[in-house]
């Protein structure tokens, strides 16, 4: 519990030092808003009345502090190009973010777990060999590559879903879940090829150590000392990556966000990139960031939970 | 000394091996790792097995434990258990042997435990394959009962730690309670003191021996060290290059050898009376009981 606590508290940490960061350089890229909102033939009185109302005649600090404020309270300010607030602008876009990571998570697991466990309980069998090969093939396949063939294949061929006609979730919640499989599909498959590959060697690597031996000499079978011994082991150093899968979803995925229409969060990006829209932007960089850290913070507490030997340095 | 026994010899043969070849295929020549291997194990008695490393006595340990199941390896010859060769047997009969009637226990004690299981569940789990009909805390009293005996004080706390919270020796003790726990007939020691130093050494070989009187239970000792085989074991088989060189009563074999190898050996032993460390380690064993 303590040791949760003490993570937490530098998780804080980290998201302040990260926000610092963030507004400094986004403060240095986004130049002067009173001179983009009057334009640049404003009088200098103007410009100077406008910089008091807005607060940009005080210290850096305290700028900082007032923007932490409104952030933390959920005003992350305005679009300087719909003219909305930026939180109702990624109200609608970051659920359908989080759905296809969602999605994309569980695909991935569902899929890289149980081909990661028979390939190596299998392990030069002749399944093991095509399943290799295939795995090999898939990780080897770019998202918007594979994101054209799975439209293709789904969409025109099979006809299970219109590609480019995204539902949302606010017309018809399974229509939008029906919809995001698929691109999920794209998502999850380099990944989960990698995870089983993974898995994979880690089991082998566990399976020739010495504990195994003894399980063995106590009369276990085959199964019984891979599910009671083995996979918790193997499944240690997997658990980074599929932390680390995880986090890259959650921040987006923009090849396959394009190649689908869908409108998450890496489309609106990218637009407010070519937009200079810096509220916009500042947002979600805020919100990968935070991803990231939050997930690392979860995936340091696992390792705590699974591994006995990591207490000894809480 | 008087740890041979020589009415041994007269009493039941629990395990005989005939004539065991253990053939390597990892290169492009089969290498003959052990050839025409015998053995017999009586009912309580403390077998020892010689030999320098690489004489093929760990794979020989390995192959009557059912522990040899590399596909780059064949083996031929027969190893009689309980009325049955444990070499072609069904594997789900020898596995009903494996831990239930055969243990073993090996050379490295900190990785042989699973390090993310605490100790109790690895204590118990030949109890949970073998015995299901054992309660939960029928279980639990044995582990903590088995704990107790094999020196391992306040077995209650230990009962829940894990692997890496233990010593080398703590775990060697962990390693016999739970390969005896199931009142096997015969306890294979796969050169059990090699990793641990001279004082733990002497306290594992006078626990083993506390076992093999105490349980009656035939012991197989693997060892390099022929004054640990001396002080412990009833009889010897000497190896060398995977054949068997000398057999015979320990204190026999040790005061008239008949062949140059096993001189050698006998040569090379330090002249340092390792008994008076048992001495005091038996001692010490019974002030943490």
């Amino acid at each position: 519990m303590r040791y949760i606590l003490k993570k937490i508290a530098s998780t804080l940490i980290t998201l302040l030092v990260v926000s610092v960061v963030l507004f400094m350089s986004f403060q240095l890229i986004s130049g002067d808003p009173a001179t983009r909102m009057l334009g640049t033939s404003a009088t200098p009185e103007r410009l100077e009345a406008l910089r008091a109302e807005l607060g940009l005649d005080k210290p850096l600090i305290i700028q900082y502090l007032s923007w932490l404020q409104a952030f933390v309270r959920g005003d992350l300010g305005t679009s300087y190009v719909y003219k909305q607030s930026v939180a109702g602008l990624l109200a609608t876009k970051v659920p359908v973010t989080l759905w296809l990571a969602g999605i994309s998570f569980v695909l991935m697991c569902a899929l890289a777990l149980p081909a990661g466990v028979y390939t190596a309980k299998h392990a030069g069998s002749p399944t093991d060999r095509v399943l290799m090969v295939a795995n090999q093939v898939i990780m080897a396949i770019p998202p918007f590559f594979s994101g054209i063939l799975i439209s293709w294949l789904f969409g025109m061929v099979l006809r299970l879903f219109s590609p480019g006609g995204f539902v949302s979730y606010e017309r018809s919640f399974w229509g939008f879940v029906g919809y995001l499989v698929f691109p999920a599909i794209a998502i999850a498959l380099p990944r989960a090829a990698q995870v089983a590959k993974l898995l994979r060697g880690s089991i082998l690597e566990e399976a020739g150590k010495n504990y195994t031996r003894t399980a063995y000499s106590r009369g276990n079978t085959t199964s019984g000392v891979l599910y009671g011994h083995v996979l918790k082991n193997a499944f240690l150093p997997v658990l980074t990556f599929l932390g680390m899968s995880l986090a890259n979803m959650l921040a987006g995925s923009l090849v396959v966000e394009r190649v689908f229409g869908i409108p998450g969060i890496s489309t609106t990006l990218l637009s407010s990139i070519g937009n200079r829209d810096y509220p916009v932007v500042l947002a979600i960089v805020m919100w990968i960031a935070v991803v990231i850290i939050v997930i690392n913070l979860i995936v340091d507490i696992l390792y705590r939970v699974l591994d006995p030997r990591i207490a000894e340095e809480g | 000394m008087g740890s041979a026994q020589d009415n041994t010899c007269q009493s039941e043969v629990i395990l005989e091996v005939r004539d065991l070849h253990i053939e390597f295929h990892d290169h492009d020549k089969p290498e003959t790792a052990v050839e025409d291997f015998d053995l017999t194990l009586h009912k309580g008695e403390i077998l020892g097995l010689v030999g320098e490393s690489g004489s093929g006595k760990s794979l020989s340990a390995l192959a009557i434990a059912g522990l040899l199941n590399r596909h780059s390896l064949t083996k031929s010859g027969q190893i009689l258990f309980d009325g049955c060769d444990l070499l072609t047997c069904e594997r789900s009969r020898l596995r009903s042997y494996q831990g239930d009637e055969i243990s073993i226990i090996f050379q490295e004690p900190m990785t042989s435990l699973d390090p993310l299981q605490r100790i109790g569940r690895q204590m118990e789990e030949a109890l949970r394959i073998h015995h299901k009909e054992m309660s939960k805390d029928e279980r639990r009293k044995l582990a903590l009962q088995t704990m107790a005996e094999v020196g391992l004080a306040e077995p209650e706390k230990v009962y829940r730690m894990y692997p890496h919270e233990l010593s080398g020796g703590m775990i060697q003790r962990v390693m016999i309670g739970a390969g005896i726990i199931g009142q096997p007939q015969i306890l294979i020691a796969d050169e059990p003191t090699t990793a641990l130093d001279v004082t733990i050494q002497a306290q594992i070989i006078a626990l083993l021996r506390k076992i093999n009187e105490e349980r009656g239970m035939a012991i197989l000792f693997i060892s390099h060290d022929l004054s640990l085989v001396r002080q412990l074991c009833h009889r010897v088989i000497v190896m060398q290059r995977g054949h068997i060189v000398e057999t015979g009563d320990t204190e026999e074999v040790f005061l008239h050898p008949r062949e140059a190898y096993t001189k050698a050996l006998i040569d090379a032993i330090p002249k340092v009376d390792l008994s008076e460390f048992a001495g005091t380690s038996d001692a010490e064993a019974s002030h943490v009981r």
